[in-house]
């Protein structure tokens, strides 16, 4: 069937971000995507847009410019004021409809992920969950294989077309998004190449936020668009918006995290106090593990792992954690990876650059003197 | 008033999985569970089943075995089954598995008073798109990261998830929901629900049965038709243990931080 979006491809250009905010304020991941979309658009030879939707947000605008979005598209209604899944995705799904990006990029937060699928079912088109990693550059997604896979090169060489409706279609200009599937176990790479626009949501913390450059944040070109959004298609109303009390802890943007697994359950309160102390120490935040999650030791917001967050610190200290490759999934790209456990088999050993095979009870007081020790005599 | 729940088998990714030598899943090395956010949504729908007596039907997309997952609801309470399979339907991407559950449940048939529940996300995918795309094409409201539900009349009222907090949303039926695991506890099947659940209806959805729904577009559908294909898979290659150091006192921690030093880390 011939719908608007699979007839003429060349007419979809530009890389579109979705950039969220929450009370008036932008989120980080705007600043990631922004970014990451300034890359693609390059390899595309287009320009990188920023949409921002909300009820008197313009001033918002120019900061993304800073980070390389060459256009910011502002949709301001008081009905945008609360985020609304058939608000937002009325005004998103028009201005795709009628400005036609080639790609569209989400924060894969609660809300980017709520709202993404709404949109790529109603344009009818593919969306891919939870990215880590985007490339269109054929060479580009290349080296990224080599680096990252255990494909062999002759598979890698072989990367040309995929089989579309059983004809060949090469995909160098297709964006490539690769994301981890069945827990980590197991990476692919997914396009989108017969309907636009391409569309994908991105995992939080992972891709690299540019240096902000003032001149580029003036050059910006912001631009208003109209809002044809009624109080009648909007089926849902927002009672009432509850901010967690106490501060999150920053994971994502933490240099050190130590963090904590079920080991620290003989005595979970001296546990956390040990890691609080080393983390003090490094000048870091405390993580942990799903298990000490769901056993309420710590609250969901330090949990690192797949349903977690990703995280990439200078060092990840992991007390007391197995390494369950769920875990691993959102730590595994820390520069610098410190396992105490008392297990010699434990799999987290399997990653770690330093490991210590012993009681973290006794460990961790320790290497907290030792490292006060260091940086005193440096 | 009729809750319908979307609930998948999956493979059990905490185990052990086996990677075949092209880069695919061997799934038939893997255990096969109920998606755990699936087990929430259906606890949900029960729960309301004991307060206001309405009628829970389950649906799930999947090959033939998913009929004994199917039984395992029903044995837990849930009263009428249906199973979407088809080789067609095989290979489906989220806005294909959307399209062919939602003409499923069109065909079911979703009015006023009734939910359609889905879990938050399949653990095999990870992409907890399929109940927002459900929604979508049903052309009902949906409430994703739902953690408490309170039903009045036709009025739904939800806690919804944030990161960083939660919202309160209301909404009215016909409406589509998906649950987290905060929301509930699921329950065990019954020594009588495990006898009964053989007696309770359960239907098989073909291709033949759903082609002619009208949400169906028979070129976005299975593997051929779905928007999004896969162009490589690949496992990622392991990271190289690095040092295990010797013993676990004073002079370990003293060398470790030695290191960190020299590596201008601390
Ligand atoms: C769909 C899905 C998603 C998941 N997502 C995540 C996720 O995002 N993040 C996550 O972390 N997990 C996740 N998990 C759970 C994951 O599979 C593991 O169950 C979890 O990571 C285990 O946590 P742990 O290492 O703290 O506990 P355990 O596996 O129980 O390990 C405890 C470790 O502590 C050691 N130990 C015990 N006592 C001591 C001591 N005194 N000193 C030193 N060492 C000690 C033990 O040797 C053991 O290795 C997920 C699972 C599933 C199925
Ligand atoms: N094949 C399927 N059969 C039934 N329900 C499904 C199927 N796939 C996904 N779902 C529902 O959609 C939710 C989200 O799945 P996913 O988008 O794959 O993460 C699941 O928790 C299920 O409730």
């Amino acid at each position: 069937m011939a719908t608007f979006n699979n007839t003429d491809l060349a007419a979809f250009k530009d890389v579109w971000v979705f950039c969220e905010q929450r009370q008036g304020k932008l989120m980080p991941t705007d600043f990631e995507l922004i970014s990451e979309g300034r890359k693609l658009a390059d390899e595309l030879g287009v320009q990188v847009c920023g949409l921002l939707l909300g009820d008197g947000v313009d001033g918002l605008a120019r900061e993304l410019g800073g980070y390389g979005a060459d256009k910011v598209y502002v949709c301001n209604s008081p009905l945008l004021k609360d985020y609304t899944t058939d608000g937002y995705a009325k005004v998103v799904c028009d201005a795709v409809e009628s400005r036609k990006p080639e790609v569209v990029l989400f924060g894969a937060s609660t809300l980017g992920r709520d709202l993404g699928p709404r949109c790529a079912a109603r344009l009818h088109t593919g969306l891919c969950a939870d990215c880590t990693h985007l490339d269109v550059d054929m060479p580009i997604y290349k080296d990224f294989l080599r680096e990252n896979s255990t494909l062999p090169s002759e598979r890698i060489e072989g990367v040309k077309t995929a089989k579309v409706l059983g004809q060949d279609h090469d995909v160098s200009r297709d964006l490539k998004m690769t994301r981890p599937a069945f827990g980590g176990h197991l990476m692919a790479s997914i396009i989108c190449p017969r309907f636009r626009p391409a569309m994908a949501t991105v995992r939080p913390g992972v891709m690299k936020k540019a240096p902000f450059d003032q001149k580029k944040a003036d050059a910006c070109q912001i631009v208003a668009l109209d809002v044809a959004l009624t109080r009648e298609e909007i089926h849902t109303e927002v009672l009432e918006t509850v901010k967690a009390a106490k501060k999150l802890v920053d994971l994502i943007g933490a240099d050190y995290i130590v963090s904590v697994g079920r080991g620290i359950g003989k005595d979970v309160e001296k546990g956390l106090k040990l890691a609080e102390d080393l983390a003090a120490e490094l000048g870091g935040v405390v993580g942990g593990s799903r298990a000490v999650v769901d056993a309420g030791w710590l609250s969901a917001d330090h949990q690192v792992g797949q349903t977690g967050k990703t995280v990439h610190p200078k060092i990840y200290v992991a007390l007391g954690i197995s390494g369950a490759i769920q875990h691993k999934a959102g730590m595994q790209d820390s520069e610098c990876i410190i396992a105490v456990n008392k297990t010699p088999t434990a799999p987290i050993f399997e990653i770690a650059d330093y490991g210590i095979c012993g009681d973290l009870f006794k460990v961790t007081p320790l290497l907290t003197d030792a490292i006060r020790a260091a940086k005193a005599a440096k | 008033m009729k809750i319908i729940v979307c609930v998948k088998q999956v493979p059990d990714t905490s185990g052990k999985v086996a990677v075949n030598p092209d880069g695919t899943l061997n799934r038939a090395s893997m255990q096969t569970i109920t998606n755990p956010d699936d087990l929430n949504a259906v606890e949900a729908a029960l729960a309301l089943k004991d307060t206001t007596g309405c009628q829970v039907v389950v649906v799930s997309m999947g090959p033939p075995p998913a009929e004994g997952m199917l039984r395992e609801v029903l044995a837990r309470g849930a009263d009428e089954a249906y199973l979407v399979s088809a080789r067609e339907f095989g290979g489906s991407d989220t806005f294909a598995t959307s399209q062919i559950i939602a003409a499923a449940i069109h065909r079911i048939g979703v009015g006023e008073g009734d939910i359609v529940l889905c879990g938050r996300q399949a653990i095999d995918g990870d992409t907890a798109q399929v109940g927002p795309q459900i929604a979508e094409k049903l052309h009902i409201p949906q409430v994703s990261y739902v953690a408490d539900i309170q039903m009045d009349g036709s009025t739904v009222t939800c806690k919804r998830i944030l990161e960083d907090g939660y919202m309160t949303v209301r909404t009215q039926t016909p409406c589509l929901l998906t649950c987290i695991k905060e929301l509930n506890t699921p329950r065990y099947m019954s020594v009588p629900g495990i006898v009964g659940c053989y007696d309770k209806p359960l239907t098989v959805l073909n291709y033949e049965a759903l082609k002619d729904e009208p949400l169906i577009e028979v070129d976005t559908i299975g593997l051929a038709g779905s928007p999004t294909n896969i162009l490589t898979s690949f496992t990622p290659p392991q990271k190289g243990a690095g040092m295990m150091l010797e013993g676990d006192g004073k002079e370990t921690c003293e060398k470790l931080a030695g290191l960190l030093a020299d590596k201008h880390i601390i």
